[in-house]
């Protein structure tokens, strides 16, 4: 299990455009199971609407989870993506 | 062969696939299944159809506005497979045993409903987008196309007949040509056509079976005919006119640039009539020199609310802007009659033609005119606006609407809005009350612009909609020609310009008879700006005559 949390930095939050390309990107690992956790609430990051249902706005802390495959590999191009995009 | 005889309302020949317009009837109800794995069968292709189809759209989007807006169809299509939705769908079919159809609506209004009812307002409208995706699917499911033209090749448009807001969504790319059960030459489908340029047949009736759906057919718009499997002498003959058409079409090309004027030196400002910002490419490519009837309808017809003045204003300048400079007259809403709009819940007529329509609309809600006039004076900053006002008939109607216009003049300065205070006023003529007053209406204009189609309508007591009048439907009528003399007479006389914008002024054996009478200018469709003007510079106006008004 890997872990890391990033603060949001986009004035959108995660809007529908963003979210959309993550949840992308999250399913090209197919063998990882990746987790998105605002406060208590934590979702699939594969799962779009719930994702968006998160309502993840600019200078919410999220942590992203990768369990299972290429746990270093996953993380890291999340975080990358991440930090170009939110 | 099959031979369909209708009405030519719009000249050319063309070629291609029938395809029949399907409409929107969507009434989901509950069924119980029998057979719940070919539900999820025909679920699995729909969902499939979907994403394949929003995956067109991204790509055209992408070409089209770049990679941002292509994003959020690709953002669509991922919604299609989203868990969470999915897995609804499924728990709805097995609880309920109920149709696809039916778990999907109520799966997308669930998650529908729980955008709408997030604190931040970005997410609530994203409801909007699960309900967009949900009728895609459900679309799919039924086999509907909505409001377009499933087909990868532009194809001849079949229709009993079709609204003015159905055209408005079309796909214009897509369409080759029309073929209506229903219609008329004056119906907004044959304005339509005549616009682009394309061949239009109406009043084909029941012999344009839905059976014909795919085939591939001729129609020409000049004898009103359909045409499936030619014989060798017809198709030679579709094939002549065609190659004709090319050519003529090439010929024309070189009046592009020309000026519009007679061999005796007579100026006319050939300008277009247009429905929409979209039509502006088409003035440009035929060089038109103007606008002379821009319906400021299209805002109405397309939308579900009353327009507000920011979406009107947007529009105008951007016309206005487009046109650099040269004249755009843009009239004020006209509907009533056959153009109808729900929400301004309008009483049902015995005679809407003789109704509440139009300028009537206008000075009986003073809200909804003083909206449009401020979007109109806001856009007279942005280019050469005029202003237009349809279906006068007395002199206080004039004398109203220009007050309106102080107020809004008013307003505007007050609030330190730009404007050009010098904004042209006209109206139409297109009731015999006009003509028969028109001397005193020119005093308090800047021009008129003549509606050949109503005049004719109110003049010859004829329904411009009704199809079976035939030879009692005479534009070409001495009546009809005596008004537009007595009008241009009267314009002349108080030394304001007068114009034709009805289908009447493309009419080129009438263009000898408007030249007589000194008409300064001609509105028409896009495509037949470069035809009249090869017409008129090879017109020697001193020699016209008015024989055409004699019985």
């Amino acid at each position: 299990m890997k872990q890391f949390t990033y603060e949001i930095q986009d004035p959108l939050g995660i809007h529908a455009r963003p979210a959309g390309m993550f949840a992308k990107l999250a399913k090209s690992f197919a063998d990882s199971t990746i987790t998105l956790t605002k406060n208590d609430q934590t979702v699939k990051a594969t799962q779009l609407m719930k994702l968006m249902s998160l309502a993840v706005k600019q200078g919410d802390v999220i942590t992203i989870g990768v369990e299972g495959g290429d746990e270093a590999g996953a993380a890291d191009a999340l975080e990358k993506f991440l930090k170009e995009n939110l | 062969m099959i031979l369909i005889q209708g009405k030519g309302v719009s000249r050319g020949v063309v070629k291609g696939p029938l395809y029949f317009y399907q409409r929107t009837d969507r009434q989901i109800v509950q069924r119980v299944c029998e057979d719940l794995e070919a539900e999820k069968a025909r679920l699995a292709d729909a969902q499939q159809r979907s994403i394949e189809q929003l995956g067109v759209l991204a790509e055209k989007c992408r070409e089209e506005a770049g990679d941002e807006a292509a994003v959020l169809f690709e953002t669509h299509a991922m919604f299609v497979e989203d868990d969470d939705y999915v897995e609804c769908i499924m728990d709805m079919l097995d609880s309920e045993q109920c149709n696809a159809e039916y778990a999907v609506q109520q799966a997308g209004e669930q998650f529908a409903a729980m955008f709408a009812a997030m604190d931040d307002a970005y997410m609530r409208a994203r409801s909007a987008d699960i309900r967009d995706v949900t009728t895609r699917i459900i679309n799919n499911l039924l086999g509907i196309v909505e409001g377009g033209i499933d087909s990868d090749v532009p194809v001849i448009l079949a229709a009993d007949d079709l609204a003015p807001s159905e055209t408005l969504q079309l796909d214009k790319s897509k369409i080759l040509g029309f073929a209506l059960q229903g219609g008329s030459g004056n119906g907004h489908t044959a304005i339509l056509a005549r616009t682009m340029g394309i061949p239009a047949i109406c009043g084909m009736g029941d012999a344009l079976k839905p059976e014909l759906e795919g085939r591939t057919a001729y129609i020409d718009g000049e004898t009103g005919r359909v045409i499936l499997d030619p014989d060798n002498l017809t198709l030679q003959t579709l094939r002549e006119k065609f190659e004709k058409q090319e050519q003529l079409k090439a010929l024309m090309q070189t009046m592009r640039g020309q000026e519009d004027v007679t061999l005796d030196g007579r100026h006319i400002n050939v300008y277009c009539n247009i429905g929409s910002p979209e039509d502006v490419a088409a003035v440009q490519a035929n060089d038109g020199q103007g606008i002379g009837l821009f319906r400021s309808e299209f805002l109405y017809l397309a939308s579900s609310d009353y327009p507000t003045e920011d979406e009107q204003f947007e529009a105008y300048k951007t016309v206005a802007a487009a046109m650099n400079g040269k004249r755009v007259i843009i009239r004020t809403l006209d509907i009533g009659a056959d153009k109808n709009v729900g929400y301004f819940d309008l009483k049902k007529e015995e005679n809407p033609a003789l109704g509440v329509r139009a300028i009537r609309i206008c000075l009986n809600r003073p809200e909804v005119f003083r909206t449009q006039l401020r979007a109109l004076y806001r856009a007279s900053a942005f280019g050469k606006v005029a202003i237009m006002f349809p279906m006068i008939t007395s002199v206080w109607e004039v004398k109203e609407c220009r007050r309106a216009c102080e107020a809004v003049m008013k307003e505007l300065k007050a609030e330190g809005i730009p404007f050009n205070p010098e904004t042209e006023i006209g109206i139409m003529v297109e009731t015999p009350a006009s003509v028969f007053v028109a001397e005193d209406l020119a005093k308090l204009v800047d021009f008129f612009s003549v509606g050949t189609n109503d005049l004719t309508q109110y003049t010859l007591a004829c329904d411009r909609q009704c199809n079976d009048l035939g030879k009692f439907f005479d534009p070409h009528h001495p009546a009809v020609l005596r008004a537009l003399k007595m009008t241009a007479d009267a314009a002349h006389k108080a030394g304001i310009w007068v114009g034709i914008c009805g289908e009447l002024g493309a009419d080129l054996s009438l263009l000898p008879t408007f030249l007589a009478m000194g008409i300064d200018e001609l509105s028409v469709s896009p495509a037949s700006v470069l035809p009249l003007r090869a017409e008129i510079r090879k017109s020697i106006a001193q020699l016209c005559t008015l024989e055409a008004l004699e019985c």
